[in-house]
Order: C-alpha cells, then sequence, then structure tokens
C-alpha cells in the first residue's frame, strides 16, 4: 500500500476517534481513506472548510477528550500553525501528519523536505515545541502515526509525523499490526460537562503576567523532559565510519543505498538517520560520529536540518551539505561519487564547506 | 421574605458571583445572564460545553459557569464542531461578537452553519470592536465613527453584513433569529429566542444562531442611558429584529 494509505491504517490502529481534514495534494489519498474507513467503524470523519477549520475542529474534540487528527501538505500546514500553537498553549493533545511538497507558497506537488523548520521550531506564534517523527517507508508511517497517539497523550502535546510526497504516493508492502485496541487514557481535564465535578476550562490564555510566566514554565518543563527521554534515531554502519551521512526521510533511504555501495568498495561510511527532528538526537549523532572525518548531510531543501547537525557537533567535524529543492532529490549515485571523494581525500582541517546547486 | 412577599428574581445558578469586566451599559452581562437562565431552564449545566470567542467576551468562562474552551479569533465554530462531533450527547455553544463572528470567522459561521452543524450560537453584534479599542466591524453601519473610520464608514469600505440574513439563505440551519437587549420587553424575547435556539439543539434539529444587538457605549461614545436608547434609534434600522429562519414552523407550513 501507499505511505498516505498506511498512515489511515496506522490511525485506526493507533484509535483515533475523529478526523477533520481538507484536500490537498499529494496526501489526498489520507482523507479519502479516513472518509471509506472511519464512519463504518462508529468514528468521525468531517471534511473541513479550511485547514484553519480543520484543525480546530481537532482543537475541539482533543479538548473533548477525543483522540483526534488532521493531515495536510505544505502549504495547508501552513494554515494550521494557528490552531498548534492554541492546542499546545492549551495542553491538549493532538496528531497533524504532513505530507510535505515543494514550496514556498504554492510551489508544486512535489516531495520536499522545506517544512522542518517549521515543524521543529513550533511553527506558530508563541514559545513552543512540537514532537516530529521523520519515517522513511509507508511501514513506518504506519508505525509512527500510531505512536504519534501515544507520545501525544503522554505529554498532553501535537505530535507532527513529518514526511514526504515521495514517501506518501509510494507503494511498498506494509505488516499491519494487530495490536490491542490502546487503552484509554485518563484526561481528567477534558470538557465533559461539569458532571459532579467544578466546571473546567481549556485556554492557552492567561492574562495576569505571572500566570503566563508560570505557564510557559510549565510547558518548557515538559520539553524538556522530551528532550531527555525522546530522542530516537537509527545508526546504519556508524561503529567504525569515517564518512557519516546524516539524513531523514526520503534523503536517509537514498543516502543508505550510497553507504551500501561505498562498503562495497570496502570504503567506511555509515549513516545516522534522525527519527525523532524534535527533540533532534545529538547524543545518537555523537556516538554515532566519534570515529567520523567528515559528515555528509543531504536535505530536499536549501539547509535546515544541517543547522541542527552544525548545534549538535560544534565544529568538531567538517560538514558537507547537499541541498535539492521544488521536488528534486539527491540521486544514489550522486551521494556515492561525493562519498568516495571524501573518503579518499587526505584529510585537511576546515570548517563546513556547502555545495548549492 | 416574609408570607406576603413572593420570591420573583434570583440570580441564577450557572453565573458565577464574580462581578463582570464589561463596561457600564455594556450589553454582555444581560446576554451572559439570558444563557445561564436558558442553560437552567433545560437543566442542562452538567453536560453543556461553550466556546468563548476572541474579543470583550474572551473571559466568559469566569462569568458563565459551565465547561468551556478557547478558540482562535473566528474559529469559535469549528471548535464547536469537534466537540460536538466528538461527544454529540453535550450540548455545545459559542459565544462570539461581531468581529470574531462576522470578520476573522465568516467561513467557519458559514459552513457550520450550512452543515446544520447541532450547536446554537449566540452572537452578539455592537456594531463595533470593542476590545482592541472601537475599531470598525463588518457591522460598523455606514457613516459610523469608529478609530479605523474617523470621518464615518463610507460605502467603499463596505456596507455593514447582515448575518441573520445571509445565514437564512441556506437550507442548513433550523433557527435564525435576531433580538435586543435594549429594554424589559425585548429582553424577554431574547431569552425566549435563547431557549429556542437551544431547544432546536437538544431535539437534534441542527444549527441555531440568535444575533443579539447590544450597546456598546464605550466605543459609541455615548452615555449608557443614550447608548440604550441608539438601539431602537439607529440600530435596528439596519438591522431588523425577527425570526430569519425557523425550519420547524416551515415544515408546519408546507
Amino acid at each position: 500500500m501507499s505511505g498516505n494509505d498506511a498512515v489511515v491504517e496506522g490511525a485506526i490502529r493507533g484509535g483515533v476517534d475523529c478526523y477533520f481534514g481538507y484536500p490537498i495534494t499529494p496526501q489526498n489519498e489520507i482523507i479519502a481513506g479516513m472518509a471509506a474507513r472511519l464512519p463504518p467503524l462508529g468514528r468521525v470523519f468531517l471534511q473541513s472548510e479550511s485547514e484553519l477549520a480543520a484543525i480546530s475542529m481537532v482543537h475541539g474534540a482533543a479538548a473533548a477528550g477525543k483522540r483526534a487528527m488532521t493531515t495536510s501538505s505544505s502549504p495547508g500546514v501552513s494554515l494550521m500553525q494557528e490552531g498548534i500553537s492554541y492546542i499546545a498553549g492549551s495542553q491538549l493533545p493532538a496528531v497533524v501528519v504532513n505530507v510535505q511538497r515543494g514550496g514556498p507558497g504554492l510551489g508544486n506537488i512535489a516531495p520536499a523536505q522545506g517544512d522542518y523548520y517549521q515543524a521543529t521550531r513550533g511553527g506558530g506564534n508563541g514559545d513552543y515545541r512540537t514532537i516530529v517523527l521523520a519515517p522513511d517507508s509507508a511501514q513506518e508511517m504506519h508505525d509512527f502515526t500510531i505512536e504519534a497517539f501515544e507520545l501525544a497523550d503522554k505529554y498532553r502535546t501535537p505530535v507532527v509525523v513529518l514526511s514526504d510526497g515521495r514517501l506518501g504516493q509510494m507503494m511498498e508492502p506494509v505488516e499491519l499490526t494487530d495490536l490491542p485496541a490502546p487503552k484509554p487514557v485518563e484526561k481528567p481535564w477534558a470538557l465533559t460537562g461539569a458532571k459532579d465535578r467544578e466546571p473546567q476550562v481549556v485556554c492557552s490564555l492567561r492574562l495576569p503576567v505571572p500566570d503566563l510566566a508560570e505557564h510557559n514554565r510549565v510547558l518548557q518543563k515538559v520539553y524538556r523532559e522530551i528532550e531527555r527521554v525522546e530522542q530516537r534515531a537509527e545508526s546504519y554502519l556508524t561503529d567504525d565510519a569515517r564518512l557519516v551521512f546524516v539524513a531523514y526521510g526520503t534523503c536517509a533511504r537514498l543516502s543508505r543505498e550510497a553507504v551500501d555501495l561505498l562498503r562495497d568498495d570496502g570504503l567506511k561510511a555509515g549513516l545516522l538517520r534522525p527519527i525523532t527532528l524534535w527533540p533532534f538526537p545529538n547524543k545518537k549523532l555523537l556516538a554515532a560520529t566519534k570515529k567520523a572525518r567528515t559528515l555528509l548531510v543531504s536535505e530536499m531543501s536549501y539547509g535546515q536540518m544541517v543547522d541542527d547537525v552544525r548545534l549538535a557537533v560544534e565544529g568538531r567535524v567538517p560538514i558537507e551539505f547537499l541541498a535539492y529543492a521544488g521536488g528534486e532529490a539527491p540521486s544514489v549515485k550522486e551521494l556515492y561519487a561525493l562519498g568516495r571523494k571524501l573518503l579518499k581525500k587526505p584529510r585537511k582541517k576546515h570548517a563546513s564547506k556547502g555545495k548549492r546547486r | 421574605m416574609t408570607a406576603t412577599e413572593k420570591k420573583v428574581f434570583a440570580r441564577s445558578p450557572v453565573l458565577t458571583p464574580k462581578m463582570t469586566h464589561y463596561c457600564p451599559g455594556c450589553g454582555h452581562g444581560i446576554t451572559h445572564r439570558l444563557v445561564a437562565e436558558a442553560i437552567e431552564h433545560y437543566g442542562i449545566r452538567q453536560r453543556a460545553v461553550c466556546v468563548a470567542p476572541v474579543g470583550c467576551s474572551v473571559l466568559a468562562y469566569k462569568y458563565i459557569d459551565i465547561d468551556m474552551s478557547e478558540a482562535a479569533h473566528g474559529r469559535a465554530p469549528a471548535v464547536a464542531t469537534g466537540i460536538k462531533r466528538a461527544r454529540p450527547d453535550l450540548f455545545v455553544m459559542t459565544y462570539q461578537g461581531d468581529g470574531d463572528l462576522a470578520a476573522i470567522g465568516t467561513a467557519e459561521i458559514v459552513h457550520a452553519a450550512n452543515r446544520g452543524e447541532n450547536i446554537s450560537v449566540i452572537f452578539v453584534n455592537n456594531a463595533v470592536y470593542g476590545m482592541t479599542g472601537g475599531q470598525m466591524a463588518p457591522t460598523t453601519i455606514l457613516g459610523q465613527k469608529t478609530t479605523t473610520t474617523p470621518t464615518g464608514r463610507a460605502s467603499n469600505e463596505g456596507p455593514p453584513i447582515k448575518v441573520c440574513e445571509m445565514l437564512a439563505t441556506m437550507d442548513g440551519p433550523s433557527y435564525i433569529a435576531r433580538v435586543t437587549v435594549d429594554k424589559p420587553a425585548a429582553v424577554r424575547k431574547a431569552k425566549q429566542a435563547i431557549i429556542t435556539a437551544f431547544g432546536r439543539q437538544l431535539d437534534g434539529k441542527g444549527f441555531s444562531l440568535v444575533e443579539v444587538l447590544s450597546p456598546c457605549p464605550t466605543y459609541w461614545r455615548l452615555p449608557p442611558t443614550k447608548a440604550i436608547k441608539r438601539i431602537e434609534e439607529w440600530m435596528v434600522h439596519t438591522f431588523p429584529l425577527g425570526v430569519y429562519k425557523d425550519k420547524e414552523a416551515d415544515n408546519g407550513k408546507n
């Protein structure tokens, strides 16, 4: 099945109660799949009038204590930033899947990774973060959608699954896990009517300065805990690697193939694939690059994740960067050729260098 | 109270004892009371959820003592839709001002109405942005002076949007009425309209909206006694009172 179809199956297994969405390419298989699959299961599907409304409907359903999600692609996710900020400020769990496409603006419908900053820095107004999971296969689009609901409830925060049009459209075998139904999570804060309790309010508004200052401290404490506990990455052949590719999603798949080709040549190459983009897996990156002479970062953007790589290694390792946009991606051949060149090059002391095309 | 005294009025228990932050002569206080009394009327306080807007009544949850959610500016009907779809057993309403509902939230109210979403909307129209300091609202009347129409709203800024008339063109809504709170008789009619609107939701009949014409003495630059008179003298000409859609009555006729 396609990665987009896998999101639908993952959502069902993850216990989605309510789905709200607005059509946008290249994720329309998700909204159509939800429309077909959810109502027969007695769950809520509603096509909204806009992405602004979709995320606000998610806001409402989450406030009522239900597992709620929406999906979209880059320009639509931009519109959702308003609601994501409110959901974060109101400490509500929610799941947002972004099947990224080319930008800026309307851009095109080809795969891209240009929304990394938006996803990992909060994206809307105010000082908040969302957990960001980056699948690199249809299987992971399924698995991470399930996991996103768990993390959202655990930390009472929005969780973004950051995919792209290639992963969404690509057909791959997917193993559909026969999970037990998710355990109901206690949500004493939910709006269920003030029966046998005092009325309660779900809001981000804290007009008095000390109240909002304290609210921000509470949020930041949660974010520090997430950073401590949830950093995730996949290390592939990095133990002895002199060259470590760093890439996520589609670029990680391509880099892995380049690593295999370099290993076939007897060259010490490896891959560090961030799975959580926020929190960025600093510790795993440092562990995976202990023997590295160079890091080779590639992105379908002009340099977003590479900044987090730079922050993590703090100048200790030179970084080569390959940038693509508009639907272009690196070829395995190109990654392999550059990797070979870097591994054969005599060691030099220099700071990070970028190649832009 | 002696045996000859009869209690004719009491503060609704659905209101908190707090004093509101609204300006003297503002219509929000009366409208809050009517909402509380209508909730009390049906005995639904324990399953009621209200979505508060962005605007003067952003803090409505301090006064109406039921479960409440915030919404981004204009998105209250979408948040209410999410709550109602998630929990159809709850009574779900929004309380919105004119800027929230008829400018930034136009898409959300139009589509919630068109879906016949089974929620109730209290729409307080005072023809001006109150919270931000008296700017032009979508319902500001032609010629009305505001901080952003210092010489009066001109026709090229658009005539005021008539929400009831607009939504009544749709097949989705069950009940749409415009009322005011400028005199005791009008307040009683307003309460009846709110009770009717809430009843539609409880009967599963779909979307209902009551527009309440409300004075804003502060940004009409009038003393409260004059502001309340301006509703009849000036506001109802643009926004005639009445029932604009009543599917139940229509069904009776047809």
